[in-house]
């Protein structure tokens, strides 16, 4: 028997400026199923769903729930077709207890007693299979438990349709587990459900149905009874294309920077690193692919000197002394002291990297200004890097002494990158260089990086495209639930590969599930 | 004698607990606003110019009236003033601290200046303001108050403002701990965009917790001119109470039904070394700064306990303006 | 031009205006814009100047005027109090800039001041003027900066709140300077401060105020050179713009702030030094006068600048000194130079939202 369809999205079109975000997708979930909506970062996948719960205004296309065509301009709106969305960053109220945040917000004639709200909630905790102390504060939470009274905030307002955004991601294996069973009880009772997931097994494992995104478009919905992970991984990441990126044979290769175990524990438990190991070799560019979160940042951050590490070494072989060190818990002056020439282009360029409201020769200065024993800064020599920087790099500027915030996004990427690799780095770390960046700007990083690459640098290049990484990168280091789950030949690789290396990760904890 | 001292430092507390109940609800939206010294000011000033008028009026002298009218007054002239702090911080988007120094620099500056002023504006030929009519009315006591002995003047003996205080304290207690609206409140201030998602008006809510919570301050100012001072207002009487009302608000942990306690204690500082013997008029000035001493300890050991619900609302100082997200 | 108004594609169809952030605007209008502010303000001043005596509004300004800088002791007068409100301005900028609301200068002034006094009293007679000032104006540095240094040191360790901390430091100096003030007094008790004849700041070609501002100008000079030259500087302006590039690059946050608070409390201590020495030539508690609250909005106005925090300075003193002028005249209350003041930084603060944003009227047609 069909279920009835509670949601249906046709023809839905959404663009920012210029990038097209969602470009006519039609998809629909019964009641009493769990779809699971599958792709890659930036594939356009929350933007979908934020269309559904009313943070964004689609540009054509219609909506229809229980079959009839609705208008959702609000989250209240939203609420109204009682649809409920679950973000990844939770919104609560960090001193109010499980309940006052459930609460939040509501207008209600009957007044406020807080004791038949409890009694509310915890009828809706014991018809799931939730675990939650309503009185529990949320600060004192772990981030599942946060995660849970989202959930229960919005079937508190009586949503029938859910959508959750990679709620898995932040999760521990057992933790995941739990979670899906309350939403295999949430569909038996007659709830529709969508989950935005890039992790195939929780796709398999959980879902009826399975619509794919890619790079903004719908490429079809499966049945998962009829799907496999090879099937599945073939549409999420689609046929390779060709970049034309050049590619030069590694010379002198040496190992420069050796990674041995690290684990990184979050503070609520959870391993951000778990057991790393890789070496980079000088004269070679590292690519590091995995999803978005796997532990890329706390990666790159840990060997910056910015990130605590719980287990392991992170040893440094200098080429000038041929000593090596131990970079692990050094602070970013310390790393420095030690005459290590470590370049990092973070992925938060003007909340990190740069200073916004500085302009392009106050920033050149942040690595270089402690040159020397003046008590005074030297601008002569920032400023000549500044212009040539600009030269070089066709930066598009009124002048040197431009605030950087003012900036493009790609001109902004040039300066980091100019400036990192100015300083003679012997490795160079650059997350997500080419994000946001139009197709010249990026070829330019492109060429940046393989400059360096023969200069003899260690480069590692931490990336999201995989067309990008296959083509630019020597070696490929896959990165899943912050453990490496491999370490391919960039040469003799492909796309599937990849793909199911990333999304590999935890799943033999999941075995049982499947 | 123990009886006196507490009398007289619920006396010296009332104007602390108006000025921290204030500034208690103005915090929780987020607003530090350091105004309400000045709030005080303008509260007290309103109020007498207000009793001024009316008992120069020359219309038969109306007991109600003559409490009611500079009541009026004074929560105008303090809703006034945070009026003009929420359109400056929250309309115009202006620093707090700054806007609330201001305020404070203004509003002192309008209490002394009327103060000092108001005979020769209104042309008047009295000596000094001493509103002893319109004080002996806020004083008015309860009938048996004189009859219970020590429970008397301890409990019973006191201008209505002094209940009044109290009664505010509680209420705002009420309201802020267990009312949809106090939840609504202190989401505002402890994590505005929260707040923002969940659909209350974060706007309507700085504006309202500030205007009141000037009200209830300046009520503070009013009640040492009127019932403390007993109608006599001197320039820079009313001292640095506006301050040691924020200090209040430290030492009870943004609690209004601590800070009655607080109040009583902050006043026992403060009257105490009158009835110490053979202390001189310098050791005074020492035990008047027990209060803020005490106050900067307390904020020592919350901070280093670091336990949430004992810290300053999150938000707090902090502006938040939806599009800049 | 960069649309902020992104949070809710609904808010077009209800909302009439919202507001947009400008880019930055051009320095001539952005000026143009405080200088239109300044002058409504002063035309408010006049209404309210005018509705209290029966001055017209242009006679009023020449009285002001007069008051401020009518004889050369005036003016004298005027540009000693604008040295001094400069120096306390001066101090809490570094803190500022790095956003460590330090809003303890006028203790940080008093003890300053207190010390100074101390060495005067007990060390005064004893050496040699030439020795004493000297010790004075080390003392008062070193206990500014410690003044300063304590809520820093909760700040950096426990995160305890500086802009309660530093108020409330504020008032445990003044009771302290008010118990010594009576303490002193001569007679003991009486409330009339000693005067402290010895270790006064030297007299310059016949003017009292001169090695004042002379000190004043050169602190100046070297806090601009500081915040713009120097790596401290520099390292200032990186920690108040982004703690986490700060850590990127390296900089010890922490550090940062007890070294910018050490100074910022050293120079408000400075300035205690000048009241004390070179100005009263005694000590009250009430000596700051509210310079340390004062001199936070004469910074905020500069825009943390050195250079417009003269202008900045100039005004607000011209503005008191005119205002009492009147009110001198007019028989009215001093306080009335408070009001004008408060006014004045109501337009100032206020204009600064027409310089960021600016609001955008959207027409009603509904384009669903």
């Amino acid at each position: 028997m069909e279920k009835k369809i509670a949601l249906e999205l046709k023809n839905i079109t959404k663009t920012f400026g210029s990038v097209i975000a969602n470009k006519d997708i039609s998809l629909q979930v019964r009641k009493g199923e769990i779809l699971s909506v599958l792709g890659e970062n930036g594939s356009g996948k929350t933007t979908l769903m934020n269309m559904v719960s009313g943070i964004y205004y689609p540009d054509s296309g219609r909506i229809f729930v229980d079959g009839n065509e609705v208008v959702i301009a609000s989250p209240k709106d939203a609420f109204e077709c009682k649809i409920g969305m679950i973000h990844q960053h939770f919104k609560l109220v960090d001193v109010f207890s499980a309940a006052e945040n459930i609460v939040l917000g509501l207008e209600d004639e009957k007044g406020f007693d807080m004791a038949s709200y409890i009694d509310k909630i915890k009828e809706i905790t014991e018809a799931y299979g939730f675990e939650l102390d309503p009185y529990k504060k949320i600060y004192e939470m772990s981030v599942s438990e946060k995660q849970t009274v989202e959930i229960i905030k919005v079937l508190f307002r009586g949503a029938d349709i859910l959508i959750l955004d990679e709620p898995t991601a932040v999760l521990t294996p057992q933790e995941t587990v739990k979670l899906f069973k309350v939403l295999r009880n949430m569909r038996d009772s007659g709830k529709a459900i969508i989950i935005i997931t890039h992790k195939l097994h929780e796709v398999l494992s959980l879902s009826d149905n399975v619509a794919v995104l890619r790079k903004g478009e719908y490429i079809g919905t499966v049945k998962t009874s009829e799907t496999n992970e090879a099937e599945l991984t073939e549409m999420m990441v689609g046929k390779k294309i060709s970049l034309n990126i050049d590619r030069s044979e590694p010379q002198n290769v040496a190992d420069r920077l050796v990674v041995e175990n690290i684990d990184c524990v979050s503070r609520e438990g959870i391993k951000l690193l778990d057991n790393v190991s890789f070496t980079a070799r000088s004269g070679e560019i590292l690519g590091i692919a995995g999803i978005a979160g796997s532990g890329q940042r706390e990666l790159l951050e840990a060997i910056a000197g910015l990130q605590k590490l719980d287990e392991g070494k992170i040893l440094y072989n200098n080429p000038k002394t041929g000593s090596q060190e131990d970079l692990r818990d050094k602070t970013p002056l310390e790393i420095r002291q030690l005459g290590v020439r470590l370049a990092f282009v973070p992925e938060d360029r003007l909340g990190m990297g740069l200073v916004g409201n500085m302009d392009i020769v106050d920033n050149m200065m942040l690595r270089s200004y402690r040159k020397g024993k003046s008590l005074f800064l030297q601008k002569k020599n920032p400023k000549s890097l500044a212009e040539e920087i600009i030269e070089r790099l066709e930066v598009v500027t009124p002048s040197a002494y431009t605030p950087v915030r003012r900036l493009s996004g790609g001109n902004v990427q040039k300066v980091l990158v100019g400036r990192e690799i100015a300083s003679a780095p012997t490795v160079l770390m650059a997350a997500y260089p080419v994000r946001g960046l139009d197709i010249n700007s990026s070829y330019t990083i492109y060429n940046l990086l393989n400059e360096q690459k023969q200069k003899g640098v260690a480069v590692i290049f931490v990336g999201e495209d995989l067309d990008v990484l296959i083509e630019l990168c020597d070696r490929i280091l896959v990165i899943g639930a912050g453990r490496v789950t491999g370490i391919v030949d960039g040469r003799n690789t492909t796309k599937e590969e990849i793909g199911i290396l990333m999304t590999k990760s935890a799943s033999d904890e999941m075995g049982g599930e499947q | 004698m123990i009886a006196t001292i507490i009398q007289r430092a619920v006396m010296q507390g009332t104007p602390l607990l108006f000025g921290s109940t204030g500034e208690i609800l103005t915090e929780k939206s987020g607003h530090l606003n350091l105004g309400i010294p000045g709030i005080m000011y303008v509260g007290a000033i309103s109020g007498v110019a207000g009793a001024f008028l009316y008992e120069h009026s020359g219309a038969a002298f109306n007991p109600f009236l003559a409490v009611l009218i500079p009541l009026l007054c004074s929560l105008v002239g303090s809703v006034l003033m945070g009026l003009v702090y929420c359109f400056l911080t929250v309309t115009l988007r202006a620093n707090q601290n700054v806007t609330g120094l201001a305020l404070t620099t203004f509003g002192i500056g309008i209490g002394n200046f009327f103060g000092g002023s108001l005979i020769k504006l209104v042309d008047s030929d009295v000596p000094s303001i001493a509103l002893s009519k319109t004080s002996n009315c806020f004083k008015t006591q309860l009938p048996f108050a004189d009859n219970l002995g020590w429970f008397g003047d301890i409990f019973l003996s006191y201008g209505f403002l002094v209940y009044v205080a109290i009664t505010v304290a509680l209420i705002a207690s009420h309201i802020l701990n267990k009312t949809r609206m106090g939840l609504h409140l202190r989401a505002v201030g402890e994590n505005p965009e929260t707040a923002d998602a969940a659909g209350i008006n974060v706007t309507k809510y700085k504006y309202l917790a500030t205007c009141i919570g000037s009200a209830i301050a300046g009520l503070g100012g009013l009640y040492y001119v009127m019932d403390y001072a007993n109608g006599v207002w001197s320039n820079n009487g009313f001292g640095d109470r506006g301050w040691l009302s924020i200090a209040l608000v430290i030492f009870s942990v943004w609690r209004p039904s601590l800070s009655i306690l607080g109040s009583v204690l902050f006043g026992f500082l403060y009257v105490i070394p009158t009835y110490i013997p053979d202390i001189s008029v310098s050791a005074k000035k020492l035990f008047e700064m027990l209060p803020y001493v005490v106050t900067i300890i307390v904020l020592i050991i919350t901070s280093m306990r670091n336990k949430k619900e004992h810290q300053p609302p999150q938000a707090l100082g902090l502006p938040y303006f939806r599009e800049e997200r | 031009m960069k649309k902020i108004n992104n949070f809710c594609w609904s808010a077009l169809f209800k909302v009439k205006s919202h507001i947009i952030k400008r880019d930055e605007l051009i320095w001539w209008k952005a000026w143009g814009i405080r200088v239109i502010a300044v002058f409504l303000a002063l035309i408010v001043c006049g209404i309210v100047t005018v509705s209290l005596t029966d001055l017209n509004p242009v006679e009023m300004y020449i009285t002001m005027i007069e008051g401020a800088i009518g004889t050369s002791r005036l003016a004298w007068n005027l540009f000693q109090n604008t040295a001094i409100l400069l120096c306390v301005a001066l101090a809490v900028t570094p803190a500022f800039k790095m956003k460590f609301w330090n809003i303890g200068g006028e203790g940080q002034i008093l003890i300053g001041g207190f010390t100074t006094a101390i060495c005067m009293i007990f060390l005064g007679g004893v050496i040699p003027d030439g020795l004493l000032i000297p010790i004075m104006f080390l003392a008062s540095i070193i206990s500014g900066a410690i003044w300063g240094l304590i809520p820093a040191i909760f700040k950096t360790r426990f995160n305890s709140n500086e802009t309660l901390f530093t108020l409330m430091m504020n008032y445990v100096a003044v009771q302290i300077v008010a118990y010594y003030t009576l303490e002193w007094s001569v007679p003991k008790g009486s409330g009339t401060p000693r005067p402290l004849e010895f270790g006064q700041l030297p007299v310059l070609f016949g003017q009292k105020y001169l090695i004042n501002i002379l000190i004043v100008a050169v602190i100046t000079v070297i806090v601009y050179i500081y915040l713009k030259y120097s790596k401290q500087g520099y390292e200032i302006s990186v920690v108040g713009e982004s703690e986490k590039t700060a850590r990127y690059i390296g900089i010890n946050v922490g550090k940062v702030v007890l070294r910018t608070m050490a100074i910022s409390g050293a120079l408000c201590g400075v300035a205690g030094f000048l009241l004390v020495a070179g100005t009263d030539h005694s000590l009250k508690s009430d000596t700051s006068g509210g310079r340390g609250f004062t001199a936070i909005m004469v910074s905020w106005l500069a825009k943390f600048d050195p250079i417009f925090m003269i202008l900045t300075s100039l005004l607000i003193v011209f503005l008191q000194k005119g205002a009492s002028k009147i009110s001198e005249v007019y028989r009215l209350n001093s306080s009335f130079s408070d009001i004008i003041t408060g006014i004045i930084i109501f337009f100032i603060i206020g204009c600064e939202f027409f310089i960021n944003y600016k609001i955008k009227f959207n027409k009603k047609e509904a384009n669903v």
